[in-house]
Order: C-alpha cells, then structure tokens, then sequence
C-alpha cells in the first residue's frame, strides 16, 4: 500500500497515473447532487483503495448517506462519475450496485427473521438445480463466508430470528461477501450492538480488509473510527474537506474539520441556581424494574442518570411520567403524590418526557414540524373549539428561531430534518408545553457533534430559568460535562446522588457494572475525558438479581 | 447552526395549502376523466348522451349517500389506523331496527301511509333510535378494541358477523315492512333543482351524430344535502378541532400522541362510536330508500366504503386521508356503476370494472405521493 493519493482534490492526471500504478477500489468524482434548492452535495470526490477500512465522518446533514446512495444507486447524481475497480461505474439501482460487487449494510438490519442463516446469505442467488434449492452447495457456500470472517461457529441453519443482533450482522456481512463485493458500505452498524458485539463486528471487518475487500465505514463515534479504520474523509455541509490517515490525526483535529470551529467550550455551563424541591422519588419500583428507587430533584438542577441500557433508567422516567406500571412506591411532584398519573395529568402538572426512541415514539413521522411541535400543548390555539393553524404556525416559527432549527419551515414534513434537528423539535415541544420538569431520554443520541453543542448549551439555559433536568445518558462526558450531580442504576438499582465533582468515569462504570458505591467514589474528581459507557450491557433484556 | 431560513417561512402556509389541494387533486382528475370517457363511449355506442344529462348526475348524487355517509365515519376511523368491516352490517341493522321502530309505533289500523300527528314523531324516533343503535355498536367496537387491545379488524370482523346475525333475528329472517313515512321523501329525489327541456340532435364534426335527450327536474334528496353539510362538519373536526388533530396524531403515531399527552384510548372510542352514528345514518337512509327494513341490504357495502376513503387518499397505514377526499371516491364509484348500466354492460362486468378501478386509483395516488417525497 503505497500509492499517494492522499489529496483528493489532486489533478486528474495524476490520478489517473495512480489508478494505473495500483487501481483503487473505488473512485467517486466530483459528485455532486441537489434536491430542490439544497445542494446536499458539492462536487465530492472519495477514493477507496484496495483493503482498506476508509471512514466516513460529518455531522448529521452533511451528505453522507446521500453520498452512500449514490454509490448504491439508489439515487442519481446530477453531476461527477465513479470508477469502480478501474471500469467506469454508474448502478441504476441497488441491485445493479450489488452485482457490480458493491454492498450496503444498513443501520436496520434487513434480514428476514423467519429464514434461516443460508437463505439470508443467499437470498435472491441461491443456487439452484432445475429449479430446486441445491442445498449442499448452499450450505458449503455459507459456510466459506463465515468462515472467511472467522465466526465457522453460527450454524447456517439457523434460524436468523433467534440470533443475537450481532450474530445477524454478522449474517449480514456474510451476504455480502456471498455476493463477491468488492467495496462493503455499512452505514453506523454498531448502533445497535453491545461493546462485545462491536469488538467481533471490528474483527469482522479486518478480517473482510484482509481478504482484499474495502470497506466504507460511517459512523458518529471517532472511538470507533480511530479502532477500525484506516484512514478517513470528513463531509461537512456536502463537501469534501480533507482525507488523511487516521493514525497521524489527533480526535481533535477529525471534530474541528467536521464542525469547522473549535468546540473547546462543548460543555459550557450556564450558571444556574439550585431551589426547592420539585420531583421527589420514594422506593419507586415499576412490574421489573426500577426496584425501589429513591431521587429528589430540584429546581435548577441537572441531574444525570448514568448506566448500561436495560439498567432501568428509561423504565424509571416512564414510571415516573405514567407510560409505566408504578407498583409500589410514591412519585410526588412539588409535594403532591402523582403516583399512577397518566401523561395528560402528568403534563398538566408540568412534567415532559423526551423518548429516547425518537423514530417510533418521539415522534410522528407523517406529520409536520408543526404539528409534532405543537401536539401535547393545542389549547392555546383553539378559540370558540377551532384551531388556528395561523396561531400554532406562528409560535412553532418563533421556537424554530429560538432553537436553531434547520428546516424550510413549520409546514415541512418532520422526516426532511436531520437528525439533530428532528430531536431539536422534540426538546422544542418539551418547552412549549411549559414543562418544568424535563425528563430527557437520550436526548443526544445519534446526532451530530454541533447540535450536541446546541443541546447542551439548551439544557443549561433552561437549569438557568430554574427547570429541574433529569438527564439519562450512556455518554459519560456530556453528563460528567454538563450535570450538576449524578447517579447511576444498575439493574432496576439506583445508586444515591452525589455532586459531579465526586464521580469519575471509572467510579461511574464500576458502579454501573455492579461494583459497590463506596470505594470507587474515592477515586473520584478527574477530568471527563474518553470512555463512553456507550451504553452496551450484554446482559440487557434478564432479569434483574433479586 | 445557520438561520437561512427567511424566505422560505414566507413560502411554508400557501405550501401547506397548496399541498392538500393537490391530494384532493388526483381522485378528481380520475372523477372527471371517467366522466368524460363514459360520455365519449356512450356516444360511440349509440349515439345518445344521456348520462352526461344534470338529470342523471343528480340521481348519481342520490344514488351516493349511503357510500358517502358511511365514508364520512370512516374517514375518521382510517385516518386514526383502524379499520371497520362492520359498516355494511351495521348499516342493515340499523335499517332494520328503524324499520321495526315505525312499523311498531304506529296505530294498528294505518294501511299504507301515516297520517296525522304520528307521520311527524314516529319517523323521528325510528331516525334518532338508528343512528344510537349505530353510535352505541360502533362504541362497542371502539371499546374492546381500546379495552381487549386487539386489532380492529379483528374486533369489527366479529361485529360484522354479530350485527348481521341481529339484523336478521330483529327482522325475524324476513324483511320489515313499515308504513311510508317523512323517511322516505328524506331520501328520495324531490328537491327540484331545475327543469329543462332540451330534445335535440346535434351533428359535430368528429363525434358526427349526438342526440341530446335531457327533459324533466334535476332533483337531489334532502339527504345529499344532509350529507354535504355532515361532510363539513367532519372536515372541520378534523382540520380545526383539537380532537381532529389528535386523530391524526393517532394515526400517524400511537406512541408519540400517547407521550405528547393525547388520551389515545378515548379518542379512539370516540372515533368508532361517531362512526358508528354515520353508519346508523346511512342505515335509516338506506330503510327510506326502500321503504322497507331489510337484513340482507348493504351486504359488502364496507369495502366500498373503505375503497371509497382509499380512492380519496387515505392511507390505511393511517395518519392520512380527507373527508372530501373520501366522498369524491364515493362519488366516483357511483359514477361507475351508472355509467355501466348506461352502457348496457352486464352486472358482473361493473364489479370487475370497479374492482380494477380501485387498484388503479390506488396505485396512481401511491406513485404521486412516492414522486413528492
């Protein structure tokens, strides 16, 4: 691996000398692609070379998954040509992509859970003997991709339902290199696996970089981008702005060309006073968990719940909110007992809840900004029991201002956001229903590092006007960086509060994974650096110990 | 973040309107083009042109409102993801039992027609009693759906079966003949727009002979007109009224509404049960027009009442759909079976014609929306 072609933007002669000294895998110029008046590429140029991990990295919005689709052919550019393998290459659709060895796996795995592992794989090219399924050869063919990735230990005849999320990305990969890719594309693929299943999934992946495969590496987590690949292209706002090696750049340097300024002040605290007591918690435990929990937040107050997911701590805020069963235990909200509330008691009261499933429960996905915006508070825009949509426009326009929010305006469709933005709309709602108590779910999860700086500085803006946070989070820096005080759950258990200042990253994991309070709370008071939790408990999903 | 969003502001409410006027767009453009195709066939075919006559169109007004009525519910009901194939016998029951609640009422000695003060009361209690009964079956439906937490498929697949069964046993297996009453002049075509009298034959150039036959009253029933005003009341409800709002929420997203503090369970009963009340509308309605209660009457007559909605653009994923919409569909299909037998063609080829419609319709609204994302 020789071959300098580190300047994407070098002439094109010279790049064709390259490609002729050793082709590279994959070369996409001057792509660029306009929808409407949003130009969501701008003559971007990638080069992948042969046996490479090459990582894709931008802020939500900045074009990479259209710039994925492009090379899937799922969508046509408007300009720019690729040349895949040195012939030239322009895929009408996906599956003309896919025999032209390039494959996608996506975010959602698209497997068919009732088949097994060797109809997955195979799916669509089985081979076949007048007409019937040849299922020696089906088998012999599976079992040479899975053991090409080093897992010969997933039986292919296995139903693919009863797998673990990794083993069926795992399955997932197999089907690509059944198809003989060349170039494999996959799109965030640890989002939903735990830390062990992300470590084979990176195994996986050197082992599919050795066997002479490239692979396209998108994902929000530089962590990971620094552990698998090998060198790396930052998008931002659709263009190309640099490619290098990922070990000769520090983290710093990848987040400064993603957002294009410093985010030194990231965690930058408002400063906030502490009041009264406005949520209080006493031994509440829900039909598993949470078991006896005992919490009090107060006004002004950021409150950070740490732990692995399936600890407990959605189930905790759901019980608190309504959307669970509470079966013993009492919530009081400013000393009144709301335990058993429903949500529509539970807003009036003023608490809010942000789901941390912003697709299927945050929100409405054929609705507008609008009507996300402006559902669980109506009634201001209703006189003589008619709504003015004139009003309600109004008002989610000045919240769209307030916030920043990216969008063509409150009558857009809520699925034309990014990411960041959509879950802007979702806090935005929180604060015009002129909730006090803001119960955030993951607010941060899955958007981009720029509207995190947004959210952040959100939350601290509103600590200021006295509303009282509890904040559940699996990255431990934003809440180390940005909470006032912290606890953890482990499962259904949630350990006393503390101070910020008396937790650090290893007192929080050692808590979060069982180990007592007490003596990791000594080693406290560190920087909040590195080591997210990222939230990935192979356990999640048991029972919790008695 | 960057705020380049001014003039775009500016643009996003006449979007918006623009946007719902072109959804109502498509099922017109197919309404006018089947009207316009079936005047050109039927002139091909014989020379008149008797179907394009207003006195024809306003018989197909007429001949639309129970469709249209049962729509208008379940409009309501698709928008907010459910489903209901209990209509058609919900509509049968409720034309029996309003049949049963004159034919009981009345004096003994009445032979052919009420008179007197009873031809005022009776009629309007059989009304009132239909559509509870249909308000109080679709409560029932919407309770055990929100209660038993099945599909509603499910649930109404068994009201289809119950409200039939009690249709027939209300009627004793028999139809229920009642004393004509004020039900009747209700549905039947008296309203007299206009009269005209046109008995003409006209030699254009590429059509060559058209005989224009158009004589005697436009007239519509009351009902058409009842039904319009119903038509708007639910736009209203489901445009401008908080409860509309949240059907959509509903619809579009059970678990967000839920979180956004929207009461999903009674919403959802509300729905069914107002449904329910426009069903047991079109059952009285469907008891005027024949004058008698008969069980057997709107059999299938849901799944034209769910293509109807269809047509008009209603997703049965839920979240989207439109009152006016939905009674274009039914509009439309009523044209069909007109024009059919306008055209002569045999019964059995007005169900496939309707039924290929029906694919068409969808899949050409599927393609527009697919084109627009």
């Amino acid at each position: 691996m020789s071959v300098p072609t580190d300047s994407p933007t070098a002439g094109s002669e010279s790049g064709r000398a390259a490609s002729q000294a050793a082709p590279l895998a994959l070369r996409m110029i001057g792509i660029s692609k306009a929808f409407g008046s949003t130009r969501a590429l701008v003559e971007v140029d990638l080069d992948v070379r042969p046996g490479e991990v090459h990582a894709l990295v931008g802020e939500n919005g900045a074009g990479k998954s259209t710039l994925m689709k492009v090379l899937s052919g799922a969508l046509q550019p408007d300009a720019g040509r690729m040349i895949l393998e040195g012939r030239p290459y322009g895929p009408r659709g996906p599956l003309d992509a896919r025999a032209a060895g390039v494959a996608m796996i996506y975010q959602e795995l698209s497997l068919a859970p009732d088949l097994s592992v060797e109809e997955n794989v195979l799916l669509g090219v089985e081979p076949t003997a007048f007409g019937f399924v040849h299922r020696s050869r089906m088998r012999s063919r599976v079992e040479e991709a899975l053991h090409l990735l080093h897992h010969g230990d997933i039986r292919p005849g296995a139903r693919v339902g009863d797998l673990s999320i990794g083993a069926q990305q795992l399955v997932e990969v197999a089907r690509a290199l059944a198809a003989k890719a060349r170039v494999v594309v996959m799109d965030e693929p640890t989002s939903s696996l735990s830390q062990a299943d992300t470590e084979v999934l990176f195994e996986v992946i050197h082992a599919l970089r050795d066997s002479g495969v490239s692979v396209i590496y998108i994902s929000h987590f530089l962590e990971e981008v620094r552990a698998v690949a090998d060198r790396f292209t930052v998008l931002r706002d659709g263009r190309a702005v640099g490619t290098s090696e990922v070990a000769s750049t520090p983290t710093a340097g990848i987040i400064r060309l993603m957002v294009g300024r410093e985010l030194a002040d990231m965690y930058h605290r408002t400063p906030h006073e502490i009041g009264e007591v406005v949520l209080d918690l006493s031994s509440l435990t829900g039909r598993k968990v949470p078991q006896g929990a005992d919490l009090v937040l107060r006004r002004g107050e950021i409150l950070g719940i740490a732990g692995l997911i399936g600890s407990g701590r959605t189930e905790l805020v759901r019980a608190v909110f309504g959307l669970d069963e509470v079966v013993s235990g009492e919530v009081r909200v400013e000393g009144v007992s709301t335990t058993g509330w429903k949500p529509p008691r539970m807003l009036a009261c003023g608490v809010g809840y942000l789901s941390e499933d912003r697709k299927t429960e945050g929100l409405a996905e054929n609705l507008t900004v609008v009507d996300n915006l402006t559902l669980s508070r109506l009634r201001p825009y209703v006189s003589f029991g008619l709504l003015s949509r004139r009003r309600a426009r109004d008002a989610a326009r000045e919240w769209i201002g307030r916030l920043g929010i990216r969008t063509q305006g409150p009558d857009q469709p809520i699925t034309g956001l990014s990411g960041g933005n959509q879950q802007k709309v979702a806090l935005a709602r929180l604060l015009h229903q002129e909730a006090d108590v803001l119960l955030l779910d993951e607010p941060t999860r899955g958007i981009d590092v720029g509207s995190k700086a947004d959210i952040y500085a959100l939350i601290g803006e509103l600590a200021a006007q006295s509303k009282a946070i509890l904040w559940i989070s699996s990255y431990l820096p934003e809440l180390l960086g940005v909470c006032d005080s912290l606890a953890v759950m482990h499962r259904g258990l949630l350990s006393e509060k503390r101070p910020v200042s008396e937790w650090s990253p290893e007192a929080i994991m050692h808590v979060a994974t069982g180990g007592d309070a007490e003596p990791a709370a000594e080693a406290a008071g560190h920087a909040p650096q590195g080591n997210a939790i990222d939230g990935r408990d192979p356990c999640a999903g048991e029972e919790p110990r008695p | 973040m960057t705020r380049d969003t001014g003039p775009e502001l500016l643009e996003a409410p006449r979007q918006a309107a623009y946007r719902r006027l072109i959804n109502l767009l498509g099922p017109m453009i197919g309404l006018i083009l089947i009207i316009f195709a079936g005047g050109v066939a039927e002139q091909r075919m014989g020379g008149s042109l008797n179907y394009w006559s207003p006195q024809n169109q306003c018989l197909i007004l007429t001949q639309t409102i129970t469709v249209a009525m049962g729509a208008i519910g379940m409009t309501l009901i698709i928008i907010s993801g459910g489903i209901d194939l209990s209509a058609g016998s919900l509509i049968a029951l409720t034309a029996v039992a309003s049949a049963w609640i004159v034919r009981e009422l009345s004096p003994a000695d009445v032979a052919a027609t009420l008179g007197g003060f009873e031809a005022v009361w009776v009629p309007a209690v059989a009304l009132a009693g239909g559509v509870a009964l249909g308000c109080l079956a679709g409560g029932v439906n919407g309770f055990l759906i929100t209660r038993l937490k099945l599909a509603p498929f499910i649930i109404t697949l068994g009201m289809m079966s119950f409200a039939r069964g009690a249709a027939k046993g209300i009627a004793n297996m028999q139809r229920i003949d009642a004393p004509l009453n004020w039900i009747s002049e209700f549905t039947a075509a008296n309203l007299v727009l206009f009269r005209m009298n046109v008995r003409r034959v006209y030699d254009l150039p590429v059509l060559g002979e058209v005989r224009i036959d158009w004589v005697g009253p436009a007239a519509i029933s009351a009902a058409v007109v009842v039904t319009v005003a119903l038509a708007i009341a639910a736009a209203v409800l489901l445009g401008r009224m908080r409860l509309g709002r949240h059907i959509f929420a509903i619809g579009s997203n059970e678990a967000t509404a839920r979180l956004c503090g929207v009461r999903v369970e009674w919403t959802k009963w509300l729905v069914y049960a107002m449904a329910g009340a426009m069903f047991g509308l079109a059952g009285v309605t469907d008891f005027g027009r024949l004058s008698v209660g008969d069980p057997t009457t709107a059999m299938g007559k849901e799944l034209d009442i769910i293509a109807a909605v269809v047509i008009g653009g209603g997703s049965l994923n839920g979240g989207v759909g439109s009152v006016f919409g939905s009674l274009i569909g039914a509009l439309l299909m009523a044209h069909l079976r007109n024009l059919c037998v306008h055209l002569g063609l045999p019964n059995y080829v007005q169900e496939m014609v309707v039924g290929v419609v029906i694919i068409v319709a969808v899949t050409v609204d599927r393609l527009r929306q697919r084109r627009r994302d």
